[in-house]
């Protein structure tokens, strides 16, 4: 299964001339990063590492970036971050959100100041969406398919959710070796997507502890939806809150 | 602001990359084509010896009330086979999505389709409604639904 990665950009970034070129390296950079660290392809880096038939100083540099920051989110979250999810070196839950995080700084240096990656639902936003509006996320309801929970705005930021919507039950705790089912989805709004994605990962493993560990972080919100419907948020969350227009059913909603 | 689609799969047959460009501006000439289920164009379906049967697939273009076009957006391949979408646009706005063609090769293929499809377009017309940029934990089970429903919507809104 691929990945569909979606971009907001100036006009001009878009035109041939000067945007093309600039699409055209972003778009060998996620082909690059696919091919290097993809754990379907048995010829990739990461594959070929986690088999041992490599060792990491004959792959890509990246992989050495990659898992050093990969420990540093295990660490952080008590072990409920894991580059092998399911028993075999997958680092998948830092690549994406990394290799998205990437593109977009791409962009910010061929010179446009207000840009949106988007890779399946994580999000990095770089400066506003022009004319000084601010981006607006909207984030899946997991209970009612079709429904925004809310909407998130601002201006620089990252947007990432963890939850059994995506694609089934397919975050596993860890420390169990079960799915992780202490929450319908869980929310991460930060600075920058790729700990931001880790944190979300991370957090929805945590079930409802997560509250408490993500308000520990300097910088970084959470937002989740329990398999009842409940929902909470951790106390900075609200400067996120798109004020009433265009949510549907965020009003009643707790604000911590 | 223009959006660009990339898809990357992660599949031997190997990237697959679109581009495509949508502009936010709501002044954007309208280009709509009838549609007829033909599709702009067409790609190669990496489906190998099952076959891909067009279950209940139609064009809704029959069914259309006064102002509204259907727009059909081009057969995107995937590795579990083509995937293609029809919008119904009124006034610049999508009013409903269809699915013209998809897998059903597998069970899993059938399962998408009852499950993650209808799931697929009401989370279109919700963010569409919201007049969100992009939704986060939206279940983008298939690239090629996005990608089918972008083409679409270059061609009309």
């Amino acid at each position: 299964m691929g990945t569909v990665v979606s971009f907001d950009v100036p006009d001009w970034v878009s035109r041939d001339c000067g945007g093309g070129v600039v699409l055209d390296r972003v778009r060998q950079w996620l082909h690059w990063v696919d091919v290097t660290f993809s754990p379907y392809r048995d010829d990739s880096d990461v594959s070929r590492f986690g088999r041992g038939a490599i060792p990491l100083a004959e792959c890509a540099p990246e992989l050495a970036e990659v898992l050093a920051a990969c420990a540093d989110v295990s660490a952080l979250s008590g072990g409920y971050f894991t580059t092998r999810p399911g028993g075999r070196f997958d680092p998948s839950g830092y690549v994406k959100g990394w290799a998205i995080e990437r593109a977009a700084a791409m962009l910010t240096a061929a010179g446009s100041a207000g840009h949106s990656v988007n890779g399946g639902g994580d999000i990095q936003c770089v400066g506003d969406r022009g004319s000084g509006q601010p981006w607006r996320v909207g984030i899946a309801d997991p209970l009612r398919p079709g429904s925004l929970a809310l909407v998130v705005t601002g201006q620089d930021f990252a947007v990432a959710t963890s939850g059994i919507a995506e694609r089934g039950a397919h975050i596993v705790n860890p420390h169990t070796g079960r799915p992780a089912a202490g929450l319908a989805s869980l929310t991460v709004v930060g600075a920058r997507l790729a700990a931001t994605d880790a944190y979300a990962t991370a957090a929805f493993a945590m079930g409802p502890a997560a509250r408490d560990w993500v308000e520990s972080l300097d910088g970084y919100e959470a937002f989740a939806v329990t398999p009842g419907g409940q929902v909470w948020q951790t106390s900075g969350f609200r400067a996120y809150l798109a004020s009433a227009a265009g949510t549907s059913s965020s009003g009643d909603w707790p604000a911590s | 602001m223009r959006r660009v689609i990339l898809a990357v799969t992660g599949t031997i047959a190997g990237l697959v990359a679109l581009l495509s460009f949508k502009s936010h501006d709501p002044t954007t000439p309208v280009a709509a084509t009838s549609g007829t289920g033909g599709g702009s164009s067409t790609s190669s379906s990496s489906s190998s010896s099952s076959t891909t049967v067009p279950g209940e697939f139609q064009s809704v273009a029959g069914t259309l009330t006064t102002g509204e076009t259907t727009i059909t957006g081009k057969v995107a391949s995937t590795v579990y086979g083509p995937v293609q979408i029809e919008l119904v646009v009124k006034n610049h706005k999508i009013v409903k999505v269809a699915v013209l063609e998809q897998p059903t090769n597998t069970i899993h293929d059938i399962q998408i389709g009852e499950f993650a499809f209808p799931k697929l377009i009401s989370e279109t017309l919700a963010a569409q409604d919201a007049k969100v940029d992009a939704v986060s934990g939206a279940s983008y089970t298939s690239a090629g639904y996005i990608s089918s429903l972008q083409s679409a919507v270059d061609h009309g809104l």
